[in-house]
């Protein structure tokens, strides 16, 4: 079946989200749309599938204009999505997921027909390799077989045409590959598979053909050949570097020393086993493991969330234990947390209110009993303007922005103030390569100012781009520090297990 | 890359026997058989009456021995929360017989100590039971509307106001059928008919704010019942006050089941009651079936937990939740037949009297299923029953302390409980495109 959207515009408010976006999409083939977070990539699909309505524009379908009242119309039309947030209904089945909205029925009562569905699910799941219990309930399931979930109910629909919206934000490297594998079935099995990502390495594995969006407008096609810079640059609109651009450090005194640090959480598991290192003032140590060996333990530790159960931990000569979280942040201690949006900004407070989370008790922000509007305001404008947050106003609310934008916040408050120390938990995690640029450029500059910094990320090429030296974690301890240029097959084996003096 | 690494992997074997069940069972044992098993004197006997004089089959009044009979109950409930302890030690698991065979022995220790001595006067046990099951008429329909409701993901604090509201307009049309063709008893039949009507509006009422204009639905239901309260006040004390024939106490007779009714003990109580109770017994057999097995109760689950998930398979959210809002307020208007025509009794103010706030209790015990609704208002309603039984026989117990037992009895069932009870994860929050 082919596909093709001519012109849709889709605005909101004064925001315009789509701007004549023309698409063609063969059957058989894996068409990409590539673009940043906020490009409106996601618009697009919902107009297609039926959620928004085009202000202007037509869909058509094997060259027939079609109007989509809602997702029911586009799925009976034979388009599929997976959405990036999953549409499975978490306390039922997978067969009873599958059936939704489609429902066989059986006997004289008209009760669910349990029993097709399964069959349905198991053949699906047996044409593609799914392995997938029909009988499984969504919540107990890992996210890799969610996704194939939501695969087999878009199958089950006959979907001539399947949309993947970011279907690797939530992926592992591993599950990644596998998914990849999954499209090339589905697309020599006839489909017309629509794969939206900012991810290039994804686009130059499986794409047959490639659209650049960029706010809003269709910048262009690419090759699956072009290289990833080139791809990068017609997705940001000016020349992006790969790498990370940084002068080599000149580490000063040790900064920060945690020594023998053990944390014990409240299922009496050990995640932190007597851990220490130092960061010196003007020096980058990444911590690199797989996620779950104790990293996140270690950041929250030198925080203060968690109380560790032995160990010190002190910066700059001061004892940081036992200290309150606010006198940690005051004493110079940056924090990104991991998950930016549980604990990194609150969704439902405005930019501006956001960005002075940390100061709001000292001036300007506040005198006395009262805030004041202005100084926060004026704070705001700055940062909004420094940090490069694209947004319309600073009183829209942080929930609003796209996931880069969030970051650019939580750094813009954190940065603000005089740091001795800072610590980023997966600081890149689900952003754009513009972002990414960003983000980074702004961690080398307080490296750069002089600051201790330490970095948890589990992406490998992150912390090899970034790190002066590499702490490698495995199951609460570290398996060792090592320079910066250690080669990755080393930094991967010890990533399981393996000590230094056991691989040289 | 080459590493594959997992997590650390001690937390599954972390987990640590459970006492907090074994204890509670315990200690209710050990106040069962301080209070009840030492209190009555030695030669006391309590008497049980298990059939009336009208019962097609007679079972004799057995007389037992009070000390010895509430000792040997809770005995035998101790020894059943140490086998609560002996399973939790080995982290076995008990079946759902435990808390109810213990919840038996308790209730039997403690209605032989309440009719120790009376020798004139017997336990009646259909009577307790019959008006275990009457009690628990209001609290059913008022727990299968709160189901119904909050499955499709709107909470509904209005059923208060939709008994109330039933309760009313069932007595109006009652009346007024009543006075014009003469016939109580085609007044009482469509008088049940009318109640449901009464709840409808007050369902639709709150789905227009609820679902259209996304008011905060707990406020919304709050208003709706003390709007329904005011209303109904001001026409018992205009309408019916200037009409007294719009307010007669007209009733539902019984309708005995042949062969079912003479069942002993069981038969009385099940069988022969009045229309309202047969349809009770069917809109719980049938919601269940329907919420659990059918195209409607899987789409309306799907709404109360990922509207948006079932949006995106075609199913219309806001549609679903208005019908079901009207159809839980329907069930709940209909459960407020029961204070006038089921009971034969006119109108009152405020008769429903916080009914419907005990049936959001049962909702909530019953995990929002209407089988588990009817166990969990049948347990109130047993709690409400066991207060007027102790009042007939004269316990020692102050009537102000009875009063509060049904109450009592729900805060501790819910709140023990309520941990484990997953409400649909949408409900309270209006779905916005």
């Amino acid at each position: 079946m082919k596909l093709e959207l001519r012109g849709i515009t889709k605005r909101f408010g004064d925001f315009t989200a789509n701007d004549r976006i023309d698409l063609l999409v063969e059957s058989g083939t894996v068409h990409a749309l590539l673009g940043e977070n906020g490009a409106g990539k996601s618009t697009l699909m919902n107009v297609l599938f039926g959620l928004y309505d085009a202000d202007e524009g037509e869909i058509l379908l094997d060259d027939e204009q079609v109007n989509f009242d809602g997702p029911g119309d586009a799925m009976a039309a034979g388009i599929g999505m997976v959405h990036q947030h999953f549409m499975l209904v978490h306390p039922f089945t997978v067969a009873e997921n599958v059936m939704l909205g489609h429902e066989g029925v059986k006997g004289p009562a008209k009760l669910l027909d349990l029993e097709a569905a399964r069959a349905t699910v198991r053949e699906i799941s047996d044409r593609f390799g799914f392995n997938i219990n029909p009988d499984a309930v969504i919540e107990d399931l890992p996210v890799g077989a969610q996704q194939r979930v939501e695969i087999i109910k878009a199958l089950s629909r006959e979907a001539k045409v399947l949309i993947l919206d970011e279907p690797t934000a939530v992926l592992t490297p591993q599950e990644t590959d596998e998914l990849l594998d999954i499209v090339r079935q589905l697309r020599d099995s006839g489909t017309a598979v629509v794969l939206i990502t900012h991810k290039l390495r994804e686009v130059q594995a499986v794409a047959d053909t490639i659209t650049v969006i960029r706010r809003g407008k269709v910048v262009g096609t690419a090759e699956p050949t072009a290289s990833q810079e080139e791809l990068a640059s017609l997705m940001v609109g000016r020349a992006v570097s790969m790498t990370v651009k940084k002068k080599k450090a000149k580490p000063g005194a040790p900064m920060l020393s945690v020594r023998d640090l053990t944390v014990i959480d409240e299922f009496d598991v050990v995640q932190v086993d007597g851990v220490s290192f130092d960061v010196h003032a003007g020096e980058i140590l990444a911590v690199a493991g797989v996620q779950g060996n104790g990293q996140t333990e270690v950041t929250e530790a030198l925080l203060g969330l968690v109380t560790p159960a032995a160990g010190t931990i002190s910066l700059d000569g001061e004892q940081l234990l036992g200290k309150r979280i606010r006198d940690v942040l005051m004493s110079g201690v940056g924090f990104v947390p991991e998950d930016r949006t549980e604990d990194g900004v609150v969704a439902d407070f405005t930019i501006a209110n956001n960005m002075i989370l940390d100061q709001f008790h000292n001036e300007p922000f506040s005198k006395g009993l009262a805030l004041n509007p202005k100084a926060i305001a004026d704070a705001a404008e700055e940062h909004v303007k420094q940090f490069d947050v694209r947004t319309t106003s600073i009183y829209a609310t942080a929930g609003s922005l796209s996931g880069g934008n969030q970051q650019k916040v939580v750094l813009a408050r954190e940065l603000s103030r005089q740091l001795k120390l800072l610590v980023a938990s997966q600081p890149t995690r689900g952003l754009d390569v513009g972002s990414i640029e960003f983000v980074h450029q702004r961690i080398v500059a307080e490296r750069d100012a002089g600051a201790a910094v330490l970095i948890v990320s589990s992406e490998l090429d992150e912390v090899v781009a970034l790190a002066d030296r590499i702490a490698v974690m495995y199951h609460g301890r570290i398996v060792g520090i090592v320079p910066a240029d250690t080669d990755r097959d080393t930094l991967g084996l010890m990533m399981a297990g393996a000590t230094e003096e056991a691989n040289a | 890359m080459t590493a594959v690494a997992t997590a650390p992997v001690s937390a599954a074997s972390v987990l640590k026997p459970n006492y907090r069940n074994a204890i509670i069972y315990g200690v209710i044992a050990l106040i069962s058989l301080v209070a009840f098993g030492l209190t009555p004197h030695a030669s006391a006997s309590t008497r049980f009456a298990f059939a009336r004089p009208t019962d097609f089959v007679q079972i004799p009044t057995v007389t037992v021995p009070s000390m010895a009979t509430a000792l040997t109950m809770s005995i035998l409930a101790l020894g059943l929360a140490g086998y609560a302890a002996w399973a939790a030690s080995g982290l076995r698991k008990v079946g759902a017989w435990l808390p109810i065979v213990f919840g038996v022995l308790v209730v039997i220790a403690m209605l032989t100590w309440a009719g120790a001595g009376k020798e004139n006067t017997s336990m009646q046990v259909t009577g307790l039971l019959t008006g275990a099951l009457v009690a628990s008429i209001p609290l059913v329909f008022g727990a299968l509307s709160g189901t119904v409701c909050e499955r499709s993901g709107v909470v509904n604090i209005a059923i208060e106001g939709q008994l109330l509201g039933g309760a009313f307009l069932a007595a109006v049309v009652a009346g007024g059928i009543a006075d014009a063709s003469g016939s109580r008893t085609l007044g009482a039949y469509m008088g049940l008919i009318a109640a449901p009507l009464a709840g409808a509006l007050i369902g639709a009422v709150l789905a227009l704010f609820a679902v259209r204009y996304w008011v905060d639905q707990i406020v919304v239901g709050v208003v709706l019942n003390v709007l329904v309260v005011g209303i109904t006040n001001f026409l018992f004390g205009t309408l019916m006050r200037d009409n007294p024939q719009l307010n007669q106490a007209i009733g539902l007779s019984a309708l005995p089941i042949p062969l079912l009714g003479d069942i002993p003990v069981l038969g009385p109580v099940l069988f022969r009651q009045n229309a309202l109770v047969y349809l009770m017994y069917i809109v719980v057999i049938v919601l269940h079936i329907m919420l659990f097995k059918s195209r409607w109760g899987l789409r309306v689950r799907a709404v109360g937990e990922h509207p948006k998930a079932a949006d995106t398979v075609g199913i219309k959210v806001n549609r679903t939740r208005v019908r079901n809002t009207i159809l839980g307020g329907a069930i709940a208007g209909l459960g407020g037949a029961f204070f006038t025509v089921a009971a034969g009794l006119a109108f009152g103010k405020e008769m429903s009297a916080g009914k419907g706030f005990i049936a959001l209790a049962a909702m909530i015990l019953g995990r929002w299923s209407p089988k588990g609704a009817l166990a969990a208002a049948v347990l109130f309603g047993f709690a409400d029953s066991l207060r007027e039984q102790f009042g007939i026989i004269g316990s020692s117990i102050p009537s102000e302390f009875l009063t509060m037992f049904p109450y009592i009895a729900t805060i501790f069932a819910v709140a023990g409980l309520v941990g484990h009870a997953r409400p649909p994860a949408a409900e309270g929050t209006p779905y916005k495109k």
